[in-house]
Order: C-alpha cells, then structure tokens, then sequence
C-alpha cells in the first residue's frame, strides 16, 4: 500500500501541470493545426479540406518577415547576454546584503504591461526628445539622426522587454557557484580574467542557455516592439499574424504562420542544444 | 480629452476625440480576443441569406430595457439625452463603453453570432468597414424597420441615406461621422498644404505619416492615382499600391501609423501625415499645438460610425426606438454639442441657432461656432470633396485579395 502510494505521488504531483498544459496548451494547439488544414472564409465558414498547401504558401510569402524575426530576436538575445551578464555577475558577487533589492530592481519594468513600457520609449527617444535632443544641439548627432522607426529601435526594444529573462537565469547559476573553485583557479596562479574565462564562464554556461530560451523565443515571436517601435520595413513575423488574424478574420492563415514559427523555432532551439551538449540542458533542469 | 470642458466649445469645434481613445493600444490587446474567437474553434460562417424585416419583426415587443455598446467617450458622461429617453417611454438604458477598436469587437461577438447568441448588447456602434461589411453578409444584424423609423425618415439627409455600405439603410443608421484628410505642422512644412501630392513630396523625406488600416491607405494611394475610392477595382488598387510602394522605397514615409500618429506628430518626429480631423482639433486644444487640418482638393473621406441592431438581441424593439429618439432634432443638436463629429440630423443646426440666439456672450458664440463649424454641419460643397470607400464583396473573399494588395505595403 505504502509502496504503491509513493510511486504514485511524483504522478499525482504533476497531475495538476498535466491537466493545465493539456487544457490550455495541448487542446488549443491541436485546435490550431486542424484549423490551420481549412479552406474558406469567415463569411462562407471555414471547412477542414487539409489544404497543406497553406505551408508552402505562407512560408515563401512571410520568408522575409519570418528570417527577419530570427534575425531580431537572435540580435535582442546577444544584446541581453552583454547587458544582463555583467548585471547578473555582479549582484551575485558584489551584491552582498542587497541582493533581494537588486533582484527586484530588476524585474521593476515588469510591474509596467509590456505596451506601455515600449510606448514610453517613444517619448525618450523621439528625434528632438530628452536623449537624443541635447546630442543634437551639442553637434554630436546630425539634425536629422533618429532613432524611432528603424531596425536599431526594434531590437533595443526587444532587448529592453526581455532582459530580466536573460538576468535571472545567470544570476541563478552564478549565485549557486562554489567560491571555492574560483580561489583554487587564483591559488594555481589564474589571474583574475583567466579565473573568469575557464572557470566561472564555463560553470555559467547552463544559466545563459536558459536565458537564451526565455528571451530568443518570445522576442522572435513579439509584434509590440515592431509595432510600435519600427518604421516602414520593420514588420516581424508576429505582426503578420495579429493583422490576419484581426483584420483579415484569415484565421488558417494565421494559424499555418503560427506553426511554421513554431517548428522554425523548435529547430533552432534542439539544434542549439545539440551544439551546446545535451548535458548542459540537464543541468539546467536539475540544477 | 471631450471632458476638458475648460477649454472654450469654440477651440474643440471640429470632429473629435472619441477616435483618440479608439486606436492606439487596444488593438494590440486585440490578439487575445481574437485567440478567444479561436478557442469557439471549427468557425462556422453562416450566411443567413437575408431574414425580411417583416419576418423579423412580427413577434417582437418592448421589453422596457435596452443595451447600448458604444465607443467610450462617444456621448456626455452624465447620459442626459438617455436620461430624457427613459422619462419618455419607460424603457431602462444600459450604456456600456465596450467596444474600443472594430477588429477586436468582431473577433469577441462573431462567435456569439454564429452560435444564436446574446452578445450582451441590443445596439451597438459600428463603423463602417470590412466588419460592417462582414457582419451584414453573416446576417448577423437587424433588418431594421424603417416604418417605425419616422424621426429617422423625416430629419436625416441625403449623405446619410444613400450610403454605399448600406444603401438605403437595411441595417444601420449613421450614429456620427468623420474625415480623413491630412493633417501637419505649418512650422516645420513651411507651406500651406493642400494636395494629396504633398504626401509624396521628397522634400519631406522621412517626414510623412501614412495610416496602416488597409482601407484608409488605400483611399489616399487612390487620390493619388486619380480614382475615387467607391468606383475603384483591382487594377485600381494594384497601381495605387504601385504609388504607396515608390512613396515608402523612396524613404518619403517615415512609419505606418494607427491612431498613434498624433504624438510624433506633435513632437516633430513626422511633418505631415494622414489624419482624423477630430484628433487634431482635439490636441491643439489641449496643448497648445498649431496643427493644421485640410481635406486635399484630390478629396477626403467618410467615414460613418452607424447604430446596429444584433440579431440575436433580446430587447430590439425597444433598441429601435432609441435609435429613432436620438433622431429627434433636439436630442440630436444636444450629442451633436458634446461629440462635435458630423451631425446626421440638418435641422439640429437649426436647434443650436434658436438656443444660441436665447444666450448670451462666450456660450452664445460657442454655439453659433458649433452650429456653423463646416465639420460638424458640412455645406453640400464641403460633401462634394468628401468620398466613400469602397465596399468589397466579402462573399467572394475580395477582401482578401484587397487586404493582401495593401498590406503588402504597410507590413514588408
């Protein structure tokens, strides 16, 4: 009885995950790729005809937004890694009492919905606005420099979004990381870069593959940043499906572009995990 | 906004803000309404061919409460045109400001239609465009019946009944309407503007707003072409995507706006661009600004929110007849003085006058300005500029194929 009972439990612990992700990700997302297989329009209805043909049809019509998106997303991820690193580095290692108060300095922007936060950046940013006025002024900048609609925009914008998702992860590792290794590295004459490139780098690693996830993946599928932030050849994939989905009531074309995303993206992600070394995503599991 | 009412009715004249609200972050929470409709899956259309007014009619009362789906700020917050409504007849009015932006107001009640259901509303506002299009092919709407309709009859003009949206008003009656046309900054263009051209004018590089909205871009790409948007056809809309295409590759536009146009506009980041007059009107108002607003010579268009009845409403009897209340010469001059859009009932001009000539001073002249501002009571000459846009046929999918062509554009 006692036996069973306890190789039943880790079962019934997940039960409640099981029935969330079934209900709210598994259902919608079978839902999605049947609806993705119809023909029609909202007027005459849609009829499921497993009209494949959608795929190739929505991949050499988006390819560019689709690339462009990867493109922006992988150009946000580095940019978090440069940003957040050094963030995470140092609240782990200097942070000392107020490590908690950093944390949540951190994640501070996300108390503000994500719209807002990128809508802000249109006041700062604006061609005569509080940042980029004054350089112009000083001559620093040419009259007619701007920030606002273009591509530079986009992926700060991405960048700004999603960074606590690249911090968090690193900090994790980072502040899990034994002390001692790193005076043993000083003890065998590591100086302190060396210290910090063969031996906290590599034991960071699994941290950084997880904030690779968290920011790559959203940030390549995000529509606010483009939408608000871009100018006129800036469009990523997620505005393509908002606009069918919204405007065009085309809703198996939105879904087909969903999919292709989606498989584009699990792609990349196994692929960068098999570069990276299986162990490595363990790690970040367990550890 | 239209509840600044410190700023002198004078100032805000023109066609206001209700839009301003409308377009600019909400559609970006669409997308969850739209997963919603998702979610209702296996979408069923369902052309109902049509139910007759007669038919629809028949077993229908009063049940003494009615609906009411509006955009917010669209009516003065103190509802005494709805308080003046409940004296009359009896009937309660629930006033809801629930629709913020049209493609996600279809996504949320289309499944509720195609199901027979209530979608909470017995009238609700709707614009004119590809949803309202969508909603008539469905049969989702009232055939509305125009016999109890006399107010509507007797006091609307011709620009309101011979819509071609809706001719001859089978299913909606004009709520208010508007203009786009341009709008831009005389400090920074350094001229008057006046046409269409000036929109692709290189000496503006980088500077010129074009609206993203499918329909409105086209609109002005067709000016440009020399085509008025009502009559055009395919061949039209590829040559005015042709000229919208040069215009962005050129590096003459700077971003396709929604209605998030206005605060580049006024900080400088853009000169000039395609607007609703209202918002304009609205941000001088309030900031000081020196924002011009014209119709092009080429033309502008109108555009009409309009009164709808769901077919699935349990109260549209009583929904009709406030529909026709607010047709009421009197009652239509007192919205006409809080929303400051185009007012459909003529004669409310006439109201506005006798009130003003029984005033004095600053409210007098408020009134008289109300009553003869060009954007709020047009001259036939201020309507002959003014143009429709074009009505696709959403059966065969034109709308697709329109949507595609224009898109192609405004998301490269």
């Amino acid at each position: 009885m006692t036996r069973l009972r306890d190789r039943a439990a880790p079962y019934l612990l997940a039960l409640p995950a099981w029935l969330w992700l079934g209900a709210f990700f598994v259902v919608p997302v079978v839902g999605l790729l049947w609806m993705s297989l119809m023909t029609g329009n909202i007027i005459t209805g849609f009829r499921p005809t497993f009209n494949v043909a959608v795929y190739p049809e929505v991949v050499t019509t988006y390819w560019e937004q689709i690339l462009r998106s990867l493109g922006y997303g992988l150009a946000a991820t580095l940019l978090c890694i440069v940003i957040g690193y050094p963030v995470a580095y140092w609240i782990a290692f200097h942070g000392g009492a107020h490590k908690s108060t950093y944390l949540l300095l951190v994640l501070l922007p996300f108390f503000v919905t994500q719209v807002l936060r990128t809508i802000s950046w249109k006041f700062l940013l604006a061609d005569n606005g509080l940042v980029l006025g004054p350089l112009k002024t000083l001559g620093l900048l040419p009259e007619d420099a701007r920030v606002l609609s273009t591509t530079v925009a986009v992926v700060f914008g991405l960048a700004y979004n999603f960074l606590p998702f690249m911090i968090l992860p690193i900090y994790a590792v980072l502040e899990q990381l034994d002390h001692r290794v790193v005076e043993a590295a000083h003890d065998l004459y590591a100086s302190r870069f060396h210290a910090f490139v063969h031996v906290v780098l590599p034991l960071s690693l699994p941290g950084v593959f997880a904030g690779v996830l968290l920011v790559f993946v959203p940030s390549s599928a995000d529509y606010v940043s483009a939408s608000v932030l871009g100018g006129t050849n800036n469009t990523m994939i997620g505005n393509i499906i908002q606009s069918q989905y919204l405007v065009n009531n085309a809703y198996p074309t939105a879904a087909a572009i969903t999919f292709v995303l989606m498989a584009v993206l699990l792609i990349g992600i196994f692929s960068y995990a098999r570069a990276l070394g299986t162990e490595r995503v363990m790690e970040v599991q367990t550890g | 906004m239209r509840k600044n009412r410190s700023i002198t009715p004078a100032e805000l004249r023109g066609l206001t803000q209700a839009r301003y609200s409308r377009r600019d972050t909400f559609r970006l929470a669409g997308l969850s309404a739209a997963a919603l409709a998702l979610a209702g899956c296996g979408v069923e259309g369902q052309s109902q061919g049509g139910t007759t007014s007669a038919d629809f009619w028949a077993d229908k009362k009063s049940n003494g409460k009615v609906r009411f789906a509006n955009w917010p700020l669209y009516m003065d917050p103190e509802k005494p045109e709805l308080q003046r409504f409940t004296e009359q007849t009896g009937i309660e009015v629930e006033y809801n400001e629930a629709i913020q932006d049209m493609p996600s107001w279809f996504g949320q009640i289309q499944p509720l239609l195609a199901n027979g259901d209530d979608v909470g509303a017995d009238l609700m506002v709707i614009s004119n465009g590809q949803e309202l299009t969508k909603l008539i092919a469905l049969g989702y709407l009232a055939p509305l019946d125009r016999k109890q309709l006399t107010n509507f009859t007797e006091f609307t003009d011709e620009y309101h009944t011979m819509s071609a949206y809706d001719y001859g008003n089978k299913y909606t009656v004009p709520y208010a309407s508007g203009i786009t046309g341009i709008a831009y900054d005389p400090d920074r263009v350094g001229r008057e503007i006046t046409s269409i051209k000036d929109l692709w004018d290189p000496e503006f590089k980088g500077r010129v707003g074009m609206m993203r909205d499918p329909q409105e871009i086209s609109n002005f790409g067709l000016f440009y072409t020399g085509v008025s948007p009502a009559d055009s056809t395919v061949d039209d809309w590829k040559a005015a995507a042709e000229a919208l295409k040069q215009q962005r590759d050129d590096g003459i536009v700077r971003a396709y706006y929604e209605q998030d146009y206005i605060q580049p506009l006024t900080n400088g980041d853009i000169w000039i661009t395609m607007a609703w007059s209202g918002d304009i009107f609205q941000v001088n108002a309030e900031e000081g600004s020196n924002l011009k607003f014209v119709i092009p010579e080429e033309g502008g268009t109108l555009w009409t929110d309009n009164l709808t009845i769901p077919i699935t409403a349990p109260n549209p009897v009583d929904a009709l007849m406030l529909i026709d209340f607010l047709y009421d010469p009197d009652v239509a001059a007192s919205l006409a003085e809080y929303i400051n859009y185009i007012c459909p009932v003529p004669h409310a001009k006439e109201v506005l006058l006798d009130r003003a000539a029984e005033l004095g001073g600053e409210e007098k002249k408020a009134l008289e300005d109300l009553a003869n501002s060009p954007l709020v009571f047009p001259s036939d000459s201020d309507y002959a500029k003014l143009h429709d846009y074009v009505v696709l046929d959403v059966e065969s999918g034109e709308d697709e194929e329109f949507n595609s062509i224009f898109q192609a554009i405004t998301q490269a």
